[in-house]
């Protein structure tokens, strides 16, 4: 997978010679594309600013005939959840406070692993970085059960503390994969020569290895941020009522209602919830293209 | 540098909450796992041994068929549209238009957004009522129907759709990868010889990227057979059960039907199902290239 980060960025295709019947070909191709991608955008903004008579008379696609913000402020502070209705705010707080421990440490602690298992390489590392890697590729549901029970067991379970380790262990595999494999295209001689300085385990992580790692630090805290924020699965088991992630609170809001729909509210609510992983998107570029080819093993 | 230089106290005791780690959290669940799919837990765990008794049940089962068939036919489609028009786009990316930034941009950013955001998006714009069928019927088509979401026969062709919109963007993005990864001088022989492009594309280009294809396809199943997260926003498994797919078999069976021996032993099946694919492309992509590159 390392030939993918480490891409070309120019057009390798035939040469166009002119306007031609392929060439408009080509670009009729790529505007419905463009259009097939941009609609469920498109349909969620304007959606989101009409009111519900608005909905009731015009169509999907139509433009607003009078804008309001009534929808995203019932979104944001007092739609209901099922439980509560104290709207999004609360899901989006939790998501906060799980997010950036979870980011960090996990971030921490696949750096930590990735360079003990390619600087160092301490006996039995390859086994144990199949087994992680093994773990990445399987499906959540296999390791759910036992894990609620040993959180229960250690009565942790649906707490803040349980949420942010799970996705600290699911983590892991990808982090450890993507410091591991940058870390090994550092120039060797570097580590050598830091050996023969008389430089420790530790010295050579914190004075050498960390501040060379910017880069890589970048793609991994543009993976973690988008993958913790997006969970469901996990949020839904193991945070607990009171710790609810945004995604899961949205879900609620959207299908548990009961009688009639407030589709412009529902729709300011889907947007405030994909606002965080979107804006890291648009802010990140290139950096985001490189995170998924890196981290594509997560799926 | 040697070995037995490389290791000291330090890397060995760093990895050391690792090992617990993995240990306890991947293996030791997962051999927890396949052996309360041996009893006959079922809301409490037992420890009365049944043998494959569940896994008999599982197999017997309506709603696992109807729920693994569901995977099979979502997977194949998604899969073929997902790989089709990644490539087409790829393709289209990579033969110099202009503002190939800007469209790079707009394909990618659904896979920013979580499946629970996609599958809403989708089941309003799906909904005959008041989404597309609707505005179609505004723009003066009457007969127009569009109705996929609420018919059981077609409700899964909703979740196709709504994968694609998601996914398609990753593989648009490893095959553009894979494209730039190509020798250019393929297309000055190409053009001394006069063969037109889409036969370049077709007979050349395709064989040459089969390493980016294996991996975009490796992928692709491992976030099939998890899928849940788009069809608990989308579809919610209905109607009726028409859309069940394993993973939303399981989280019922663990969560809402109490009963964690029939959910382990599907858990069971579907780790089997993973480890048939991941095993021999862990084995191409790790162990032989490190044969040949170290």
């Amino acid at each position: 997978m390392r030939e993918i980060v480490s891409q070309v960025e120019h057009p390798h295709g035939p040469k166009p010679k002119r306007l031609t019947g392929s060439r408009i070909g080509i670009y009729g191709f790529v505007v419905m594309s463009c259009i097939f991608f941009l609609m469920p955008l498109y349909v969620m903004v304007v959606t989101s600013v009409k009111t519900l008579d608005q909905i009731g008379m015009s169509q999907i696609f139509a433009l607003p005939s009078e804008l309001t913000l009534e929808p995203w402020i019932t979104a944001w502070s007092s739609a209901c959840t099922g439980l509560s209705c104290d709207g999004l705010q609360v899901g989006f707080l939790n998501s906060v406070m799980i997010t950036v421990p979870s980011v960090a440490l996990s971030i921490l602690a696949g750096a930590l692993l990735g360079y003990s298992l390619s600087l160092w390489r301490p006996r039995g590392s390859n086994i144990l970085f199949g087994l992680l890697l093994a773990g990445a590729f399987l499906p959540y549901q296999v390791f759910i059960y036992p894990l609620v029970r040993i959180y229960a067991y250690m009565s942790l379970y649906g707490t803040l503390f349980n949420i942010v380790t799970v996705h600290v262990i699911f983590g892991l595999p990808v982090m450890t994969l993507i410091f591991r494999n940058y870390f090994a295209s550092l120039p060797e001689e570097l580590f050598k020569a830091a050996r023969v300085d008389g430089a420790g385990f530790w010295r050579i992580f914190v004075s050498i290895m960390l501040p060379l790692s910017t880069p890589i630090i970048i793609v991994a805290v543009i993976l973690q941020v988008t993958g913790v924020w997006n969970d469901f699965l996990l949020g839904t088991v193991f945070a607990g009522q009171a710790n609810w992630p945004m995604t899961v609170q949205l879900n609620n809001i959207v299908n548990t209602t009961e009688g009639t729909r407030a589709y412009n509210v529902d729709m300011a609510a889907t947007i405030l919830t994909a606002a965080v992983p979107l804006v890291v998107y648009f802010l990140s570029g290139r950096w985001f293209v490189r995170g998924i080819a890196a981290g594509a093993v997560k799926g | 540098m040697s070995q037995s230089q490389r290791r000291n106290l330090g890397s060995t005791l760093t990895i050391m909450p690792f090992w617990i780690l993995v240990l306890g959290a991947y293996v030791g669940t997962i051999a927890w796992t396949v052996y309360i799919s041996l009893t006959n837990s079922r809301m409490l765990p037992s420890t009365k041994f049944v043998g494959l008794d569940q896994y008999k049940r599982l197999f017997g089962m309506e709603r696992w068929h109807v729920a693994t068939q569901n995977l099979l036919v979502f997977g194949l489609l998604l899969m073929a549209l997902c790989l089709v028009l990644g490539f087409l786009l790829a393709v289209m990316l990579d033969s110099q238009i202009r503002a190939e930034g800007v469209v790079r941009t707009i394909i990618l950013y659904p896979h920013a957004i979580s499946f629970i955001v996609t599958g809403l998006v989708w089941q309003w714009m799906l909904n005959p009522t008041v989404g597309i069928e609707k505005a179609i019927h505004s723009f003066g088509w009457a007969n127009f129907s569009f109705d996929w979401l609420i018919r059981p026969e077609t409700a899964i062709y909703a979740l196709v759709l709504a994968g694609v919109w998601q996914g398609s963007g990753l593989i648009m993005a490893l095959m553009l990868a894979g494209l730039r990864g190509i020798d250019q001088d393929i297309w000055k022989a190409a053009r001394i010889d006069g063969i037109p492009s889409w036969r370049v594309y077709l007979s050349i280009v395709v064989p040459m990227m089969r390493p980016t294809i294996i991996t975009c396809v490796v992928l692709m199943s491992l976030s099939i057979v998890k899928v849940y997260d788009l069809v608990v926003a989308l579809t919610g498994g209905g109607p009726g059960l028409s859309t069940d797919v394993p993973a939303k078999f399981i989280m019922d069976f663990l969560f809402e039907r109490n009963n964690i021996g029939l959910a382990t032993a599907a858990c069971t099946t579907l780790l089997i199902l993973v480890l048939v694919i991941f095993v021999p492309w862990y084995y191409v992509e790790y162990c032989r290239e490190k044969k040949g590159a170290h």
